[in-house]
């Protein structure tokens, strides 16, 4: 293990210079020794020998033992009822949005279908009856036993109409239940933004943000309704 | 502890060897060596008739020492005579310098095995046979590897149709190949015992076929292929961007740090400068990586060895980091966080205080099961001396990583040839000497401590402002605004959606140091938006190859605590 480190500089043609490593680490200039041919395995202390260090182990997990009879903080959780808090990354299940009057956002052009890698999107385009939309999906369907969920089809929207929600719960009876088509993904979580995942410019600041105005409104809402209240009250009082 | 030769750039241009080469070249007849110029590394296209000799040549000659093969595959130009080339990686471990040499050769020629030189070159001539139906003269077992008996055809052909489905039948089943030692069957009769694919001890779907003495194996074969996903033949099918979600699978257990081997690769390919924050991030979720797959590899050697509590404690690290690349990228597993030029997405807010809790999580973990079994002799009697395998044999072998380092070959790529942000942090390679199943398991501590070590450095440097993926619009999709709102980016984001990245003509081979060894992608484009040829090296296949030689001898136990050990992943071993 004890090598010549010192070599002088500037033997070796080397053109490009790597980056200097930091002050203190040993650099190896010579040549490296030779591969070992032989192993050298551990040898066992005589305190090893006679099992001791075993009573340091009994210590550990005792000590788990004990922390976790009295109330430390279990690492268990109890799905279905308990559930993992995920970011407002998540990739789960895909969400079709809808414009304000409910129909769908997707203007059927493929990039989705295109950028898949693992090919589990089907669209069929039709003829919006609007000319400035232009295309809408007749059929729009998620192979979810073949999806990756890797986020490319949100990545690749234009138009912001495919998202994702943090929903991981998908069990299906049977193949043809896992192709889930246009109502099935445009119904869920489309409200809820604590169930959104993974979408374009929704980093967590945003949902923070959506969340303060949320209680903001809350609250506002609650002044007025507690203002209403005072007012039948005065209005009762005066009867 | 040694530390290697003076790091080279990555590229392997300054190669001393090649200074060599003349004296090389002149014991060859001339005209059998055509050196290739313009490449990322020094190109050899090498006549099959002197492939051998020129080998042994090259590993033998104190100028070159070429001691390692380090990959061998193929690739089919069908309009091109001859038609293939066999591609071999060599790596000279003391003087951290490659080697590409290219026997071009058509179907009828057959190639002069290289196993009296690596043994490593075993596997990779039986996956060349398998994936492109090269002959291999002087080879023992030259059968498929990967696909099964009754495949028919060789997939990675280019006139292979991806989408063939054959009905694979139980009559043509993998006959096992035992080199039994002759006599010594006295005492008790031999029997052969099958385990797996999916037996619990197996870690993945690998089938071992043992002939046992009592309880000694005296010979043994392995199969492979049970979760072989044509991830080479896919990658040729789809744009550059869409092979970042497969790479995710090849080492599941670090998907990270495949992600970044494969964009380094073809952001080499394509020049492009990946800014600082994606360059520091990608060294800090690495390390990350790494520490989880160090993590599950201990804690299910441990658990195979009946030391279930350390599964526990090893886990609840890896469970914690999952959170933090869950909150980078949406997903705990398969993460597809890199992309070309960059990252997918900006880190989130609280990347720091979550790293940096994590630094206060993981070591209490660590040293929980480090005074559990460390000194605990029922673990050290189970695997001190177990499989046991010298350097200059690991070498032979192709091995790389934490398993080649426990053998007293201190190769890492990340100090061999600094890529990212390695070279400008301080940190140490550990190395020991034992090559046993302990010392495999004793270098995994080390290497999380000192990946710790590494993020600690690098969160205290604090994150770099800027974007987190490269600006150019012909590799990274616009942002989102500017794609709603600009003509331009409209354009440029359905060109790169329809069309994919075109990357210029050429060839690359670029490794990262995964967390069983050198990952090393090997890709070639011809100018398209989808890559010629993709070969992944996994640094479990040469390992898992010596597995047999490493557990022949031994006791039926020492074979599952020693496939632990190894840390084979079988998404990474048949890809």
């Amino acid at each position: 293990m004890s090598q010549p480190l010192a070599s002088p500089a500037g033997t070796s043609p080397a053109p490009p210079s790597p980056p200097a490593p930091p002050a203190g680490r040993p650099v190896w200039k010579g040549p490296n020794p030779p591969h070992p041919t032989a192993t050298r395995p551990y040898k066992p202390s005589l305190a090893e020998r006679l099992y001791l260090p075993l009573l340091g182990g009994l210590m550990v997990t005792m000590r788990h033992f004990l922390k976790n009879l009295f109330g430390a903080k279990m690492y268990t959780i109890q799905y279905p009822e308990e559930r993992r808090d995920y970011s407002h990354r998540f990739r789960g299940h895909h969400i079709l949005t809808t414009r304000p009057d409910g129909s769908v956002r997707c203007v059927a052009c493929y990039l989705c279908a295109q950028a898949c890698p693992a090919e589990c999107i089907h669209i069929e385009a039709g003829e919006h009856p609007d000319v400035n939309i232009e295309k809408y999906p007749v059929v729009y369907e998620i192979d979810m036993l073949r999806c990756i969920f890797c986020g490319y089809c949100v990545d690749a929207c234009p138009e912001e109409a495919i998202i994702m929600s943090n929903n991981y719960d998908m069990a299906y009876f049977n193949r043809e239940q896992s192709i889930v088509g246009k109502g099935d993904l445009m119904k869920p979580y489309t409200f809820d933004e604590d169930r959104l995942g993974y979408r374009p410019r929704y980093p967590e600041e945003d949902a923070k943000r959506s969340k303060m105005r949320r209680d903001a409104f809350n609250l506002v809402d609650e002044a007025r309704k507690a203002r209403e209240r005072e007012e039948t009250a005065a209005a009762r009082d005066r009867v | 502890m040694p530390t290697l030769a003076p790091p080279l750039s990555e590229t392997g241009q300054d190669l001393s060897p090649l200074s060599a080469a003349a004296a090389v070249l002149a014991k060859f007849p001339a005209g059998s060596i055509t050196p290739q110029e313009g490449l990322d590394q020094p190109t050899w296209i090498v006549d099959r008739e002197i492939l051998l000799d020129l080998a042994r040549e090259l590993r033998d000659n104190p100028a070159t020492q070429f001691d390692m093969m380090m990959d061998l595959c193929g690739v089919d130009f069908p309009d091109r005579s001859p038609r293939f080339d066999a591609v071999y990686h060599l790596y000279s471990v003391p003087r951290g310098a490659r080697l590409r040499l290219k026997v071009p050769l058509d179907e009828d020629q057959p190639l002069p095995s290289l196993i009296p030189v690596w043994k490593t070159a075993n596997w990779f001539e039986r996956e060349l046979f398998d994936m492109f139906g090269l002959q291999v003269t002087g080879h023992p077992n030259l059968r498929r590897l990967l696909t099964h008996e009754a495949f028919q055809g060789h997939a990675l052909r280019k006139d292979y149709d991806p989408a063939r489905r054959w009905i694979l039948t139980e009559d043509k089943m993998y006959q096992p190949h035992f080199d039994l030692p002759e006599g010594g069957d006295d005492l008790f009769e031999r029997m052969t015992v099958n385990i797996g694919p999916s037996h619990p001890a197996m870690h993945g779907t690998f089938r071992l076929m043992a002939v046992l003495d009592g309880e000694t194996i005296v010979a043994s074969d392995v199969e492979i292929g049970y979760l072989h996903r044509c991830f080479e033949k896919m990658s040729e099918t789809h744009t550059w961007n869409q092979v970042i979600p497969y790479t995710d699978r090849l080492n599941y257990c670090s998907s990270f740090i495949n992600n970044v081997g494969y964009c380094r690769t073809v952001e080499k390919l394509l020049g492009v400068e990946v800014p600082p924050k994606a360059v520091w991030a990608r060294t800090i979720l690495s390390e990350f990586s790494r520490i989880m797959d160090h993590c599950v590899c201990n804690g299910t050697t441990l658990v195979d060895a009946g030391a279930l509590s350390n599964f526990w404690y090893m886990f609840q690290p890896r469970e914690e980091i999952y959170g933090l690349l869950e909150s980078c990228c949406g997903a705990r597993l398969t993460v597809s966080y890199g992309r070309i030029g960059g990252l997918s997405q900006d880190l989130p807010p609280d990347f720091m205080e979550r790293s940096r809790r994590l630094l206060e999580i993981i070591p209490p973990f660590v040293s929980d099961v480090e005074k559990l079994v460390d000194k605990n002799r029922i673990w050290l009697d189970r695997t001190v001396g177990v499989a046991a395998i010298s350097g200059a044999e690991a070498v032979n072998w192709g091995w790389t990583g934490p398993c080649l380092r426990a053998s007293g070959v201190g190769y890492d790529v990340r100090r061999a040839h600094p890529y990212d942000l390695y070279d400008t942090v301080d940190w140490e390679v550990p190395v020991l000497f034992g090559g046993d199943v302990y010392d495999r398991y004793r270098i995994r501590m080390l290497e999380i401590r000192e990946s710790l070590k590494i993020i600690r450095q690098l969160l205290d440097r604090g994150m770099p402002e800027g974007p987190w993926i490269t600006a150019d619009p012909h590799v990274a999709l616009p942002p989102k605004e500017a794609c709603y709102n600009q003509m331009e980016s409209m354009i440029y984001h359905f060109k790169l959606i329809m069309d994919g990245i075109q990357v210029p003509a050429g060839e690359v081979y670029s490794m990262v140091e995964g967390a069983n060894g050198e990952l090393g992608f090997y890709i070639i484009s011809d100018g398209t938006s989808k890559p010629y040829r993709n070969h992944a090296r996994g640094p479990c296949f040469p390992i898992f190859s010596t597995f047999s030689r490493l557990i022949n001898g031994g006791s039926l136990s020492d074979a599952i605590v020693s496939l632990g050990g190894l840390n084979v992943i079988a998404g990474e071993l048949e890809r």
